[in-house]
């Protein structure tokens, strides 16, 4: 067992874990963050995206031990204290971004990261950046949709919603 | 799936890494992204007695320009790689293909000297560097030596890396003179590995092509070169015949496999048409 | 998204109704959060869990079982297998036996003496933890001896063909025929056939896909006393507490099922798994509760498949292009079991082979084949996408046959609107639509005269990349269905749907609904009928579902049946609500119950205005119950049942403009438009959420996915690298619009939409496809249209043939042999692709 200490949507744990725990097995089993869900087993469905120090990553293909240290930002932890949902939840909601849901927070959490990147994404962008998510229910159309109009709202005001949930 | 058991060593150092392989015994596995070994690991289809992570190996990690060629840390992500600006300026090559690799959230983690050491013939960046002539640093218990590119890939998932044998860092040739490149991917669905790949470098001269150097990825069990068709357009003129002409001698020399998603011959087929037109791009036709 | 309605037909709807408006959905909140139930959330005291240790040959008997070391393993409860449940674990059930003499070899849970299937389970580990127990499942040492897989339909009804069960003495589980001629619904088929003066016959591949939800299966079952609990990832709670009791033997009034969030099925949680069934044999045997949750490599190679079928179909007209007879021959591949709907989904598409067609007459065959591989049932669709493709496809083939414009073609033989409704061939009677309007406004979406014009320059310069359009003209039976028809079907059970509704005393209202969502957004949709006809507000409804103590009836979300059925229900029960509180607000208004009118969700007497009593505070009134009248209870909640005497019948026209690459046979969407008709839209953010998600899977099917085995039936598509679901990156946008006409059969006058985009995109695509390149000599290329098999029909004629086995990579499920040498020091830095 290896001692890890990580910040998870901005409380710190500390827990004896074995090497070979998956981050998403960490964050769900120990830390009950059940929000970051698992897909697959071949790190392509991208359901269990979590950002590392700041990066979208694939939680299914990062040791819990590689996180130790680490700043981790699940699906739990983007809105703002208060409840205010972040503007690519938000937006997730509003252009019916989502059926079924299991896709939804992998898919969120790679679209901030894309519009952190590029906070001004074409179609074919947008399509581009969350190729690394699979979602089976909604054709992807208004996922487009949704990345798109958070993009317009991020690029509208001043705050860095990433940061100003529980991480701050 | 859970990956089975085994100890877990992280070095902050290139010789703490190299002493933590030489001491994980038998069967003993680097990892660097760990973007294809852990699911593999899942799958079990690999269980390794000890990892040894190179994740926090500082000095193997970054860029740096060493005159007429840029050194490339083994641990350098995939999305460092692609915004880095002395490889935009220098081996624009290997960034272009490095967009192509896997999707954002892999490119975030994976790095470019985890994908040469795999050396999966699928794999984009092999075909890169050894159509750049890159240089490959490797240390190890009797200290430090470079393989050419030409002599790293050995067979299927095989490198000439020696047991206990670390990939520091890649040395890849500044392009000199009037170069144009293209990674020319074909895939089935826009995450997937290459069905076929050809990463293309042309340098022009006087309305001719002067040099030409192509890489090929996934037509055999490593990365080859288009050696006919390199030849061929040595001192070819810079137009679409010639190019074209050249281009159906790329599958000379190659041996691709057969698979769901390409037999062989379709292959052999596939690779003179994408040659085709990474030549042309790269020669700004 | 465009709405043409047509005023002759449409439902008018105020501008205050909630059917109709893009509502945002209710259940959204949880689920950008991350605050949601999924089953493998669930974690209960003491809780053990559970891996299945499966076969890795496709057909063997097993000749010895060594679980001793797997017992020692660390954290190792118990090893189980196949010979320590025999006795209890009775047989998957099948609830659709299509004839009378279907053999049924009969599916047991885990495998006793003989495996039919590469995954077939043949030990179950019980451990303290999920590592511990996924640890144990290679020590399970098991000695096969091989017998021959039978991999092939048509090699296995061959006589002397190597038998999936030798007990049985065929693979041919049963022979399903479907003529018009005896039924009385249209002429003699072979005398239409030898009229003709044009036969087309093809022979077209529907291949086998796997519905492939995001949610990985899961159950927990918590055993309490005599009561057991389970928690369970599937579309039908209700449906699997029946057949749970039916199968252990635990009476069903001891059984509680949830479904709690579920994400996604598509058909594949249609069913009653041999893991459900496990989960609760183990915990019964050890009074512990239990969890299983599959892999994704376990849910591709064991859950069931879907389509899988060679169809053989004929089509016969005269030099005018009228079409005269459709002959249809089957064989459709059953895999190794039979499980709950498997043999009854070719049969339910033998009634959409002649689509919007006026056949005069129509013979259909089916033989339902055993093979040694996983079993097929329902994905999106069951039957009906393999009937549209073959129609789809064969009107083509004619048109082309004919030298007449594929549409032309279409419209020369489609139901005319003022023909509705109308009987088909095969017995169907088609309730509304218009197929020229329809397809008029696709047209108009896509940019068609334009389009055409393009490819009429591609061709003529020779162009690399040359560009078809394809069509579908669609309909399908939807609002899965009339209980009489079912059982005429030899279908096991019925398809009423139930709701009930409970006014709670602060007027807030609780609809329970038997129709188990998972992902189609049943909470807002119902919400917005009840608004509307009990005149309370939108945020006021609350839908329970997926929880048999909850909604203790139901027949659960399958076949496009829930709004159409299950909100009916809904309706009717709000109904009888307004019923019971009329005579409450008669008796408190002391007006006579004939002079009270009831709108906006008030009661009151007509020519008083002002007066009134709204039916929330009748809910109060009826919970204090201080004053209401003699002859009523106090309590104006209801239930309803509603039972669907016709299917409904949604249509569409789709079309799709390709793109071909000569040079590598890659395919590209440049645009894709439909027009879909779903009868009343209720929420028009859904109805196209559920159309976008169809065609996604419906083009998918075209393009992308299939199944493949190896030759000793392994499935070489046995992760995300192989199977390929498509991403984001490589689907196009979709220009959507509907006309509604809207159903009879049902007060909403919804028809179903969750199946249709799925159902009429893939001959869309494949039509585009083969136009691009018909003129290059191409009449077909198999699905999906890889690259290669594009490439080989341009360059080497026939279909594009048979792909190659292997995995792609190092993932692939066959080559564990090469992937071996990842573990070699030699490739020793961890790989990043």
């Amino acid at each position: 067992m290896t001692r890890v200490s990580m910040q998870v949507d901005g409380v710190t744990y500390t827990d004896e874990v074995e090497p070979r725990t998956l981050l998403v097995h960490h964050l769900r089993e120990a830390l009950g963050k059940v929000g970051t869900v698992v897909g697959c087993d071949t790190s392509n469905c991208g359901a269990c995206t979590v950002h590392l120090d700041g990066q979208a990553v694939k939680s299914c293909t990062v040791l819990a031990v590689q996180a130790d240290g680490a700043e981790v930002t699940t699906i739990e932890g983007i809105a703002a204290p208060d409840g205010t949902l972040h503007p690519v939840q938000k937006a997730f909601h509003e252009m019916h971004g989502l059926q079924c849901g299991y896709c939804t927070p992998g898919m969120i959490m790679a679209s901030i990261d894309l519009l952190k990147e590029n906070p001004d994404p074409s179609d074919t962008e947008v399509r581009e950046g969350i190729e690394g998510n699979l979602c089976r229910c909604t054709g992807y159309q208004n996922i487009v949709r949704a990345v798109q109009q958070a993009a317009g709202e991020l690029s509208g005001s001043a705050a860095t919603p990433e940061t100003t949930g529980a991480q701050a | 799936m859970i990956p089975a058991p085994f100890e877990y060593v992280r070095p902050t150092t290139v010789e703490e890494a190299v002493q933590a392989v030489a001491e994980g015994g038998e069967d003993v596995k680097i990892m660097a992204g760990g973007q294809s070994l852990i699911p593999v690991m899942r799958l079990r289809l690999a269980a390794p007695e000890t990892i040894v992570d190179l994740g926090r190996v500082a000095e193997m990690r970054g860029v740096r320009d060493e005159g007429d060629a840029l050194v490339i840390g083994a641990m350098t992500t995939h999305a460092e790689v692609i915004t880095d600006p002395l490889i935009a300026q220098h081996a624009k090559l290997v960034a272009e293909a490095t967009e192509t690799v896997a999707d954002r959230q892999t490119r975030r983690r994976g790095t470019f000297g985890g994908a040469l050491a795999h050396a999966d013939p699928a794999g984009d960046l092999p075909a890169v560097a050894l159509a750049l002539d890159a240089e490959l640093v490797v240390a190890g218990p009797g200290g430090r030596r470079t393989v050419p590119a030409s002599e790293f890939f050995v067979d299927y998932l095989t490198t000439a890396l020696e047991e206990g044998e670390v990939l520091v860092e890649i040395r890849v040739p500044k392009l000199a003179g009037d170069w144009g490149v293209r990674y020319e991917k074909f895939n089935r669905v826009a995450q997937a590995w290459s069905i076929v790949a050809v990463a293309a470098a042309v340098r022009r001269e006087n309305g001719h092509i002067a040099e030409a150097r192509i890489g090929l990825t996934n037509m055999g069990p490593t990365p080859l070169r288009a050696s006919a068709t390199e030849a061929a357009l040595s001192g070819a003129a810079a137009a679409p015949d010639a190019v074209a002409s050249a281009a159906r001698s790329a599958a000379e020399g190659t041996s691709p496999s057969s698979d769901l998603n390409a037999q062989a011959d379709y292959r052999e087929h596939l690779v003179q048409v994408l040659t085709r037109r990474a030549v042309t791009a790269a020669a700004g036709l | 998204m465009t709405v043409t309605e047509d005023a002759a037909t449409t439902q008018v709807q105020g501008p205050d109704k909630e059917v109709g408006k893009a509502r945002k959905r209710k259940e959204d909140a949880r689920l950008i959060t991350g605050r949601t139930t999924w089953t493998d959330n669930m974690v209960l005291p003491g809780m053990l869990h559970l891996s299945v240790v499966r076969s890795p040959v496709a057909h063997a008997r097993i000749t010895a079982i060594d679980v001793s070391a797997a017992k020692e393993s660390p954290g190792v409860v118990t090893v189980l297998t196949g010979r320590d449940l025999a006795d209890e674990q009775g047989s998957i059930p099948c609830a659709w036996p299509v004839t009378p003499d279907m053999k049924n070899p009969g599916h047991p849970s885990i495998a006793v003496d003989r495996v039919n299937h590469v995954g077939e389970a043949v030990a179950v580990i019980v451990a303290r933890s999920r590592t511990a127990a996924a640890d144990a499942v290679e020590l399970v040492d098991v000695d096969y001896d091989l017998l021959p897989p039978v991999l092939d339909m048509e090699e296995a009804v061959r006589d002397g063909a190597d038998l999936v069960h030798d007990d049985l003495g065929t693979n041919t589980s049963y022979h399903f025929v479907f003529d018009a001629g005896e039924a009385g619904t249209g002429g003699d088929t072979e005398q239409a056939f030898a009229d003709a003066d044009v036969v087309v016959s093809r022979r077209f591949v529907n291949q086998r896909l796997i519905p492939a939800f995001m949610e990985p299966r899961s159950v927990v079952v918590q055993p309490q006393g005599d009561n057991y609990t389970m928690w369970s990832a599937t579309q039908i709670p209700h449906i699997l507490r029946v057949m749970l009791a039916m199968v252990t033997g635990i009476p069903e009034h001891k059984l509680r099922v949830i479904a709690p969030d579920v994400g996604g099925g598509f058909g594949g949680k249609l069913q009653v798994n041999p893991e459900e069934i496990l989960a609760l044999l183990v915990a019964r045997r050890l009074g512990k509760p239990v969890k299983w949750t599959e892999t994704r490599s376990e849910s591709l190679m064991t859950a069931h498949h879907g389509r899988d079928q060679v169809q053989f179909i004929d089509v016969a007209a005269d030099r005018e292009g009228n079409v005269k007879g459709l002959r249809v021959r089957l064989l459709a591949d059953m895999g190794a079991y039979l499980r709950l709907i498997t043999p009854g989904v070719p049969a339910l598409g033998a009634f959409m082979f002649p689509g919007i067609y006026k056949f005069p007459a129509y013979r259909f065959e089916c033989d339902g084949v055993f093979t040694n591989k996983v079993p097929t049932d329902a994905y999106r669709g069951a039957g009906r996408p393999e009937a549209t493709f073959a129609v789809e496809r064969i009107m083509d083939e004619l048109a082309v046959e004919l030298g007449m414009d594929p549409l032309e073609l279409r419209r020369k033989n489609w139901i005319q609107s003022q023909e509705f409704p109308f009987t088909t061939v095969a017995g169907l009677e088609y309730d509304s639509g218009d197929y020229d309007a329809a397809t008029q406004q696709a047209l108009d979406l896509l940019g068609y005269p334009e389009l055409r014009e393009e490819q009429r320059r591609r061709r003529e310069s020779n162009d690399p990349v040359q560009l078809g359009i394809g069509f579908s003209t669609f309909t399908e039976m939807c609002g899965l269905a009339p209980s009489r028809v079912l059982g005429s079907l030899s279908y096991g059970a019925g398809g009423w749907e139930s709701a009930s509704i409970r006014m709670l005393p602060t007027g807030k209202v609780e609809v329970v609904t038997g129709s188990t969502p998972h992902g189609q957004g049943h909470e807002t949709a119902w919400s917005q009928l009840v608004a509307d006809q009990l005149g309370v507000p939108f945020e006021d409804v609350e839908v329970l579902h997926g929880d048999t103590a909850v909604a203790p009836k139901g027949m659960d979300t399958y076949g496009s049946r829930s709004l159409v059925v299950g909100g009916t229900a809904v309706l009717k029960a709000a109904d009888k609500v307004i019923a019971k509180a009329r005579k409450v607000a008669a008796h408190l208004l002391e007006a006579s119950e004939d002079d009270l009118e009831f709108t906006g969700g008030k009661f009151s007497v007509r020519g008083t205005p002002g007066s009134g009593l709204g039916i929330q505070e009748i809910a109060l009134a009826v919970f204090a119950a201080h004053d209401y009248p003699e002859d009523v209870e106090p309590s104006i909640d209801a239930d309803a049942t509603f039972d669907p005497v016709n299917f409904s019948f949604p249509h569409g026209t789709h079309v799709c403009a390709m793109e071909v690459d000569t040079d590598t046979g890659f395919v590209k969407i440049r645009k894709y438009a439909c027009v879909d008709d779903v009868g009343t839209i209720v929420n028009p953010l859904i109805v196209e959420g559920q159309v976008h998600g169809g065609l996604a899977q419906g083009i998918a099917q075209a393009l992308y996915e299939e199944a493949v085995y190896d030759a000793d039936g392994n499935l070489t598509t046995g992760t995300f690298v192989d199977y390929l679901v498509p991403s984001a990156a490589d689907l196009p946008h979709f220009d959507t619009g509907n006309t509604v006409h809207v159903a009879p059969g049902n007060p909403i006058g919804a028809k179903g939409v969750g199946e249709a985009g799925c159902i009429a995109s893939t001959p869309a695509v494949v039509n585009a496809a083969l136009d691009a390149v018909r003129h290059l000599g191409v009449s077909d290329i198999r699905m999906p249209l890889t690259p290669e098999r594009v490439w080989r029909a341009i360059h080497q004629g026939g279909d594009g043939g048979d792909r190659a086995t292997a995995g792609s990579n190092a993932y692939g499920g066959a080559q564990t042999e090469t992937t071996a040498g990842v573990s070699t020091p030699q490739s020793a830095l961890g790989g990043d692709r």
